[in-house]
C-alpha cells in the first residue's frame, strides 16, 4: 500500500525533533545549531537564503558549526554564494553538491574549491531559471530564511529587501518543506506582512542586524571620460534611435553614466519623456538626478539597496510600495518584468568573443550569472509589440512573407580594454577552458552572441541586428575592438565598408562631440551630489562617504 | 622615457581658424595633447613623449586611425603622454583636433 503523504509525515517527525529547543515557534540564537541537526537530514536539499544583496548570515553562521557526523552531503540550492560561509559547508563536508546563480565576493574561492573538487557542481543558473527549478526539481527540504521582523505567529517584514524571500518560500513551505527565518527582532505588530505566519515553522532573533551589500552603488567620482562618451554614443545611437522606454540597466560604470547624462546632456537633446521612462532597475542611486528631473515613470526592483530607503518611501509614485511605506522588491518577478516587459538590456562583461557570445568568467574566477542572462535574452514568448522592438525585429528580418517579428534590444557596452588591460575582446573565451578543467557540460556563457543586438566600446556602436552572414558578424565586432589583438586584426576595407552602411558607427558619425566627454556633463560628480539631488533622503553608506 | 615623431599625409586641412589648443593633463593613465597649426596644410605631425616605452606599433596604428577620422592636415600635435590607454590617446587626440577646429585664438 502507498503512502501518499510520506514527506509531511518526514515534516512532522523533524519538527517534533526539534520541539524541545522551540518556544512556539521561536528558538534561541544558542540552540540553533542543534536545531538545524535536528530539522534537516543527510542528502536534504537546502536553500541558505543568500542572494546578492540581504544575507541569512547568522543561519549561515549556525549552520557551519554543525556537526558534520549528523549533517553531511546537503545539496545547496540557493542564488548567491556570498559568504565565505557558503563555501565552508562544503570544506566542513556538511554540503557536497550546489546549484547557484551568483558569486561576486566568492568568485574566486568558489573556483578553488571547484579545482580541489570539493563540489559537485550541478549548473550555474539564471535567476528565474533557478527560481523555476526550485518548482520542478530542485525543491528545497529546508529554507533558512532573513527578514527584518517577525511577529510571535511567524509573521515576517522584510522591509525593502523582500528579493528572492517570497519565492524560496512558496516553494518550500508547499511542499512540506521546512522554513526557518531570522529576524533583527520580534515585535508585538508588524509594519506589514510580507509572508504570511503559517508558512513560517520557526523563528530566532539574531544577535546582529543581517548583513546587506551595497552592491548597486556606483560613485560618479569614479566615472572617466571614456565612459561618458560611451554613454552619449548608446544615447544617441540606439536609446533616441529606437527610442526606448523600458528598459534595464546592468551595474557598470558606463550604464550609470547614461544615468547620469539624462537631465544634462540628453534632456538638450529634446529626448525627456521619449526615452528611459520606465525601469526594471534596483534603485541606483545615480538614477536619482532623472528621477528628480521628472524622467522617471516608474521603477520595479529586485532588491533594494543601501542608503535609498527614506528616499524611496518618499517617492511612491516612482517606486513599488506597501502601505507601510517601504518599498517592495521581489527578485523573481522583477526579473520576469525585465524579460518580458522591456525592450532593452544595457550591461557590461568581462570578455566577447568573435561571434558576440560573452561570459564573466576569466582564469581563476567564476563570478557566476546575475540578471544578465535572463534580461539579456530575447523572449521567445513575447507577443506585445512595441515601437523599439518592431524596429529591432525589422533591422534583423530577411522574411520576404512580411511576417515581422521584434526584437528585444541587448546590448554590451564595455571598455575594450578592462582591468591591468586585460582586452574585453577575444578569440576564444576563457569560459571554455574552465568548463573542461571542471569537466562541465556546458561552459558558462552570459549573453549568447545570437540574442546580442549591439556592441557599445569607446570606439563605437556595432549594430548586429544588421549583419549578413557570420563574416559581416566578426568584422563588425573586431571594428569595435580598438587595439586590442582582436580590433587589430580586422579587415580594414570590410570595416570600413560595414560603417557606410551603418552598421559600425563612429562617435562623429553620431555627431558627438568629443569636447563634452568632459565631467562637467554629469549631473553629479559625486556621492555627495546623488544625496544633495535626495535633499538628503539618500543616506550613503558610510564606505562611499568622504565628506 | 621614449621620443619619436610620426608624421602622416592628411586628406584635408583641419577645418576652422584657431591656431593652438591645448586639452587633457599630464597623468598617471593619462596625457597632454597640444595643438598648433604649424605643419605644412596636407600632413599632420605628432610628437610622442611617453613614460611607457615599447608600445610603437601600437601609436603607429592609433596615429593612423586618427589621422583617417580627423583629417588634421596642417596641424602639429605635440604628446606627454603618462602611460595612457590607446583609446584615451585616441579620445585626446579627437578633443584636440576638435577643441583647435572651435579655437578662436
Amino acid at each position: 500500500m502507498r503512502r501518499w503523504d510520506s514527506a509531511r509525515q518526514a515534516r512532522d517527525a523533524r519538527l517534533s525533533a526539534a520541539s524541545g529547543l522551540m518556544r512556539g515557534k521561536q528558538v534561541r540564537p544558542d540552540d540553533v545549531t542543534a536545531l538545524l541537526e535536528a530539522v534537516i537530514r543527510p542528502g536534504d536539499r537546502i536553500c541558505l537564503e543568500g542572494d546578492n544583496q540581504k544575507q541569512a548570515d547568522f543561519l549561515a553562521r549556525a549552520l557551519v558549526q554543525a556537526d558534520p557526523a549528523i549533517l553531511h552531503d546537503l545539496h545547496v540550492v540557493q542564488s548567491g554564494i556570498v559568504l565565505p560561509e557558503h563555501l565552508e559547508l562544503f570544506e566542513a563536508g556538511i554540503a557536497t553538491r550546489l546549484d547557484f546563480s551568483y558569486s561576486g565576493p566568492q568568485g574566486a574561492a568558489l573556483a578553488r574549491a571547484l579545482d580541489r573538487g570539493r563540489i559537485a557542481l550541478g549548473a550555474i543558473h539564471t535567476y528565474s531559471e533557478l527560481f523555476a527549478r526550485y518548482f520542478i526539481d530542485l525543491t528545497p527540504n529546508v529554507a533558512l530564511i532573513v527578514a527584518r521582523q517577525a511577529d510571535r505567529h511567524g509573521n515576517l517584514y522584510t522591509g525593502p529587501n523582500t528579493e528572492d524571500t517570497p519565492t524560496i518560500v512558496e516553494a518550500t513551505a508547499f511542499k512540506d518543506g521546512i522554513v526557518i527565518a531570522q529576524v533583527n527582532e520580534i515585535v508585538d505588530s508588524l509594519p506589514r506582512v510580507d509572508i504570511q505566519g503559517d508558512q513560517v515553522d520557526v523563528i530566532v532573533q539574531s544577535p546582529t542586524p543581517f548583513h546587506v551589500e551595497p552592491l548597486f552603488t556606483r560613485d560618479p567620482a569614479a566615472m572617466t571620460e571614456t565612459q561618458i562618451l560611451m554613454a552619449m554614443m548608446a544615447i544617441k545611437g540606439i536609446y533616441a534611435e529606437y527610442g526606448v522606454t523600458r528598459l534595464n540597466h546592468g551595474i557598470g560604470f558606463a550604464t550609470a553614466a547614461i544615468e547620469l547624462l539624462l537631465p544634462t546632456y540628453t534632456e538638450r537633446l529634446g529626448l525627456k519623456g521619449k526615452i528611459a521612462t520606465h525601469w526594471a532597475l534596483n534603485p541606483h542611486p545615480t538614477l536619482i538626478p532623472a528621477i528628480e528631473s521628472g524622467w522617471v515613470e516608474q521603477i520595479h526592483c529586485f532588491g533594494s539597496e543601501v542608503g535609498m530607503d527614506e528616499y524611496m518611501r518618499a517617492r511612491p509614485d516612482v517606486f513599488f510600495t506597501g502601505h507601510d511605506g517601504a518599498l517592495r522588491s521581489n527578485r523573481m518577478l522583477c526579473q520576469n518584468a525585465g524579460l518580458y516587459a522591456c525592450d532593452m538590456f544595457i550591461g557590461a562583461t568581462l570578455q566577447i568573443d568573435l561571434d558576440g557570445n560573452s561570459s564573466t568568467v576569466t582564469p581563476g574566477r567564476i563570478a557566476g550569472f546575475g540578471g544578465a542572462p535572463n534580461m539579456g535574452s530575447d523572449p521567445h514568448g513575447r507577443r506585445h509589440a512595441s515601437p523599439a522592438w518592431l524596429k529591432a525585429g525589422r533591422e534583423a528580418s530577411d522574411a520576404r512573407s512580411g511576417l515581422v517579428r521584434g526584437r528585444k534590444l541587448v546590448v554590451q557596452m564595455v571598455e575594450t580594454f578592462g582591468d591591468a588591460m586585460a582586452p574585453a575582446f577575444v578569440e576564444t573565451l576563457d569560459s571554455l577552458a574552465l568548463a573542461e578543467r571542471l569537466g562541465l557540460p556546458l561552459a558558462p556563457v552570459m549573453i549568447y552572441g545570437d540574442d546580442v543586438t549591439h556592441i557599445v566600446t569607446e570606439e563605437g556602436i556595432a549594430n548586429l541586428l544588421l549583419c549578413r552572414g557570420r563574416d559581416e558578424r566578426e568584422q563588425a565586432i573586431r571594428g569595435v575592438a580598438g587595439y586590442t589583438p582582436v580590433g587589430r586584426a580586422r579587415d580594414r576595407g570590410m570595416v570600413e565598408r560595414l560603417r557606410a552602411r551603418g552598421i559600425i558607427r563612429r562617435p562623429e558619425d553620431l555627431g558627438v562631440n568629443p569636447l563634452d566627454a568632459d565631467r562637467s556633463l554629469l549631473a553629479a560628480r559625486s556621492i555627495k551630489d546623488l544625496a544633495d539631488w535626495s535633499g538628503g533622503l539618500y543616506r550613503p553608506p558610510s564606505k562611499f562617504r568622504n565628506w | 622615457m621614449e621620443s619619436f615623431t610620426l608624421t602622416h599625409p592628411a586628406a584635408t586641412p583641419l577645418a576652422g581658424a584657431g591656431r593652438q589648443a591645448i586639452v587633457g593633463v599630464v597623468a598617471s593613465g593619462n596625457l597632454e595633447v597640444l595643438a598648433e597649426r604649424t605643419a605644412q596644410p596636407d600632413l599632420c605631425v605628432v610628437e610622442i613623449s611617453t613614460a611607457a616605452d615599447g608600445f610603437g606599433e601600437i601609436w603607429r596604428a592609433v596615429i593612423l586611425d586618427f589621422v583617417e577620422r580627423a583629417a588634421p592636415g596642417g596641424v602639429r600635435f605635440s604628446i606627454n603622454d603618462g602611460g595612457a590607454r590607446p583609446d584615451t590617446v585616441l579620445l585626446r587626440l579627437m578633443q584636440a583636433a576638435r577643441a583647435l577646429q572651435d579655437a578662436t585664438n
